[in-house]
């Protein structure tokens, strides 16, 4: 590898603006979307080259899509709330007539006949779908070095990785090839990418958000979410792809929440008696001194705007990791059986004298070691005389964190830990042992577990110059507050 | 029939039931027998990556319909994952429901009264069909497989029984009667020959008094006739086992319809372990007290229901389970007896001539019921002979005339009277000498003889139950 480059953008002082910016602007005319688009495709041009962020870049259809919402502008129609803003897509989210491939051999020039909801609503609200990012195989990862397609690298330095396992999506933002980004976040993978990156990544509550259309990893647990260079931009993101879909039956019947105006409250009127509650398990041991020191920081930004913060203890937080690595692979187990070569996507018929032979060959070259490790981990799990033991063991543990969290927010409207144990590592360096992989994640799986929603918003670097995200916690459909609570931090960047 | 040697049969049965739905149970595709293969199908019941299931509403409320009709409890359910993988599966795992099924313990109460036991009558879906194509038609040997999923994500209600039927009879009275009610609930055309009624059957056999044997499961059984010799077929070859000292295996088998036997298919230690596990994607299932009892007050009489109505309608002179009241029932002709009896029409001899005379539905809607009541009056006051009454009611059905006395007026018909009958016997008496004398030594076959020629002499006015019984008399029999 060449010597260490960067490739990251800065919104606030760059061309392109934030998307509210864009979309503000695209919406009266004073600028174009093909004109966004190009400035986005000229930073893909240089750059995508060193990052990799991208499995395909929607080249042709990018250019159609922004036509299209110039031409309603010019003729006097309003395009939508995201009107011209490049969104990258994570490629694990249907696109209609067009590859979606989780990075997975196995599913490598499947075409999906139908788009997701969530990309039928960026479409409907006028946005730009400018490509399907790379991740870690169907979602299985934390650093996107689990891609059938190669890693990603980190914007911020070539040597580091991205995180996972939407890593292409936060590349994508952090280098600037799209305004915002949607990523998957089933134990952390929105919010551990986002902070590595730089940039603000959230996890809504399950359900607020339609997974019609979203390859499943471990259903109970899958949320897409969006990323953003602001809070507002995230806000906007997900206010537009929020809200009841009949398709997901376990889809939130509510009304779509009121987001960027939370944050513009946030931002003006700071956080006045605001409950901030500091996790003592996840804001001492394991964590490295810089991410705990900026830690501090955020804590000292949201008290200077008004909030009162005290020390918790979610001790079933102990637990999660054990719990969430029962679950999702038992989950995923099931949910992957269905690539087996009969219907779509990589069939190996060679030397196969019937039907499971087939289906076995076709799984053995189209899943990679880490989908391999927890289809097997997972179907353990669930084997007849191990379920007590293992899954029913994890769903006991998932209804006690539950409860440990309803309790904590009973003193505490929001909480607060690093995201991230550490910054951005180097590639290879945790891929020997799984397990210090599976460590990273050790923040962001409780609120999987507990379904609730998450917010990770940068807040500075570490000793090596790598950004350093913090984690805001909320009971569910609290991502107002939590919108308005990380505007503040951001606003002390 | 009774085994050999003092051997019972215990038998519990496992009776899939394709719901009668319009769409499919987690998507909008038609629920449809027999289309193009591969039209009715969408992302969803392909099982596309990134589809997810909806429930459907009205198959929820349709095996409610079945749970109620069979006396279950209607209960809080969810739906499991059953992983397997097999190719006609699109997601190589199939929606179920396992330990916590939507209708509990109930029962079906056959013709005769006998009560077989409701384990459970839960939801699922139905995979797709694969046709293998090779000398074997099974899935080993073949050269290649066509597979139709049409059919993948049609609702199913499996409904369990308990092992209380003792005789291969029973099994099929039951299949039968669980027919009736699943076609009289509106949940399913009940038709076993589009594997709209699938059922598989658990066999063991035992010595009265005895633990229960170890059972097998025979499969593809598709018809009542497959049933019952697919059971006593089993039974025999159990006991022919036991009886040499050997042990029954148990394992699921496949009977061969051909050469009219069993086969292994898989025993116990090769059965596949499901991985059982809350299907994610899906929430639970909790009808509230008022869609239940709505459901229950909405559904029609169930057969056992009307066959009681008959039997009372004939003042209890035929049984609930007697054959012409069962014909009735299974052709839906109540209305024709009870409303017979409503317009003064006597009920047993309402039941026999619909049983016997009407038969089908089909000739039944040809028929006036006050029509039908009238001829009944006029045959029970002797106006008509029962020959007679036979002949009306026939030309009813042909010309769908209401006015049976228009019919017997038309026809010449009157019942003859009994004084010129008593001439009429006598007559005939002396000239066939021969044949009275075989009368009078006991040959009550000739009855038949002189009341052939009463008819012919009277051009069918002669009431035959009439001449007979002044033949006997004179007889002195
Ligand atoms: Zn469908």
């Amino acid at each position: 590898m060449s010597a260490p480059t960067r490739t990251v953008v800065t919104v606030s002082t760059g061309d392109p603006g934030t998307a509210a910016n864009i979309a503000a602007d695209v919406r009266a005319g004073r600028r174009t979307a093909v004109d966004v688009l190009a400035q986005h495709f000229a930073r893909i041009d240089a750059h995508e080259g060193d990052v990799h962020a991208f499995n395909l870049v929607l080249r042709q259809q990018a250019g159609e899509q922004a036509a299209t919402v110039d031409a309603a502008v010019a003729a006097g129609i309003d395009p939508g709330p995201l009107a011209g803003i490049p969104v990258a897509l994570k490629d694990n989210l249907c696109t209609r007539g067009i590859e979606t491939t989780c990075s997975s051999r196995i599913l490598e020039g499947w075409k999906p006949p139908y788009s997701a909801t969530v990309v039928q609503r960026l479409a409907a609200a006028g946005a730009v779908a400018v490509g399907k990012t790379n991740l870690d195989e169907f979602a299985m990862g934390s650093s996107t070095e689990n891609s059938a397609f190669g890693p990603t690298r980190n914007p911020h330095d070539h040597t580091k990785v991205p995180g996972g396992s939407s890593g292409g999506s936060a590349a994508a933002v952090a280098a600037g090839f799209a305004s915002i980004a949607l990523g998957s976040d089933t134990g952390g993978s929105i919010r551990q990418p986002a902070s590595l990156c730089g940039i603000v990544g959230m996890k809504p509550t399950y359900g607020l958000v339609s997974r019609y259309g979203l390859v499943a990893y471990a259903s109970s647990l899958d949320q897409i979410g969006p990323f953003a260079h602001t809070v507002e931009d995230a806000a906007l993101l997900l206010e537009n792809i929020a809200g009841h879909d009949p398709a997901d039956s376990t889809s939130i019947d509510a009304p779509p929440p009121s987001l960027v105006a939370a944050v513009r409250r946030g931002r003006a009127d700071g956080v006045p008696g605001l409950r901030v509650g500091i996790v003592e398990e996840l804001s001492g041991e394991g964590m490295s001194s810089d991410v705990l020191a900026r830690l501090d920081v955020a804590v000292d930004r949201l008290r200077t705007a008004g909030a009162t913060v005290g020390h918790v203890s979610v001790e079933s937080t102990k637990l999660c990791l054990s719990a969430y690595y029962l679950i999702a692979p038992a989950e995923a187990s099931s949910n992957l059986s269905r690539y087996d070569g009969v219907r779509y996507g990589l069939r190996v018929s060679q030397g196969a004298a019937n039907v499971e032979e087939m289906m076995a060959n076709t799984r053995a070259a189209g899943f990679g070691a880490e989908v391999k490790r927890r289809i097997m981990l997972g179907t353990y799990a669930l084997s007849a005389g191990y379920y007590d033991a293992y899954y029913g063991q994890a769903q006991k543990v998932r209804t006690l964190i539950i409860e440990d969290f309803r309790r904590a927010y009973q003193q505490f409207d929001v909480l607060i830990t690093p995201t991230s144990p550490t910054t951005a590592f180097s590639f290879g360096d945790k891929t020997a042992d799984p397990f210090t992989m599976y460590l990273t994640d050790v923040c962001t799986i409780p609120s999987n577990l507990a379904g609730d929603p998450a917010i990770s918003v940068p807040c500075g670097v570490g000793d090596d110059g790598m950004p350093i995200g913090v984690q805001l916690l909320g009971p569910a459909l609290s991502e107002a507050v939590l919108l308005g609570a990380a505007a503040v931090i951001e606003k002390g960047n | 029939m009774a085994l050999k040697n003092g051997w019972e049969l215990v038998v519990g049965l496992e009776v899939h039931c394709e719901l009668a739905t319009n769409t499919k149970i987690f998507c909008s595709c038609a629920n449809q027998f027999g289309d193009e293969p591969n039209t009715n199908i969408c992302p969803v019941c392909l099982g596309l990556p990134g589809s997810l299931p909806v429930l459907n509403h009205m198959a929820v409320e349709f095996a409610m319909r079945i749970g109620s009709a069979l006396h279950c409890r209607v209960e809080p359910s969810i739906f499991h994952r059953k992983n397997y993988f097999y190719p006609d599966m699109p997601k190589d795992y199939q929606v179920s429901q396992n330990d916590e099924p939507i209708n509990v313990d109930g029962y079906l109460e056959l013709p005769d009264g006998f009560r077989v036991g409701i384990e459970r009558a839960h939801m699922e879906e139905d995979t797709g069909k694969t046709q293998h194509m090779g000398s074997s038609g099974r899935i080993h040997g073949a050269n290649y497989s066509l597979v139709d999923y049409n059919r993948a994500g049609v609702p199913l209600v499996e409904i369990v029984s308990r092992p209380d039927i003792r005789t291969a009879e029973q099994a099929k009275a039951y299949v039968a009667e669980l027919r009736s009610i699943l076609v009289a609930t509106g949940a399913s055309n009940g038709k076993m020959e589009e594997g709209s009624l699938r059922v598989d059957a658990n066999v063991s056999v035992r010595q009265p008094g005895h633990e229960y044997g170890t059972r097998c499961e025979i499969k593809n059984l598709n018809s009542l006739r497959s049933l019952t010799r697919a059971i006593e077929y089993e039974a025999n070859r159990q006991i022919d086992l036991r009886e040499a000292g050997e042990r029954i295996v148990q394992e699921t088998r496949h009977w061969n319809e051909e050469d009219g036997r069993t086969s292994s298919m898989r025993s116990k230690e090769e059965a596949m372990d499901y991985r059982y596990f809350p299907e994610p994607d899906l929430v639970p299932i909790a009808p509230s007290a008022e869609w239940v009892a709505a459901v229950r007050d909405a559904l029609p009489l169930m057969p056992a229901d009307r066959r009681r109505l008959l039997s009372e309608a004939t003042g209890g002179e035929l049984a609930p389970g007697s054959d012409p009241i069962v014909t009735i029932v299974d052709q839906g002709l109540d209305a024709l007896v009870l409303g017979a009896v409503a317009h003064g029409g006597d009920g047993r001899r309402a039941v026999n001539r619909v049983a016997n005379e009407v038969v089908t539905a089909e000739q039944g809607a040809r028929l006036n019921i006050a029509g039908f009541a009238a001829l009944l009056v006029m045959e029970a006051q002797a106006k008509l002979t029962s020959t007679q009454a036979k002949a009306v009611l026939v030309e009813m059905m042909e010309t769908q005339a209401s006015d049976p006395a228009a019919i017997a007026t038309a026809r010449g018909f009157q019942a003859m009277d009994s004084g010129v009958a008593e001439t009429l016997v006598d007559e005939l008496i002396a000239a066939h000498p021969a044949e009275f004398e075989r009368l009078r030594a006991g040959d009550t076959k000739v009855a038949g003889f002189f009341v052939g020629a009463a008819m012919k002499a009277s051009g069918g006015k002669a009431d035959g139950k009439l001449v007979t019984g002044l033949l006997r008399q004179r007889a002195g029999l």
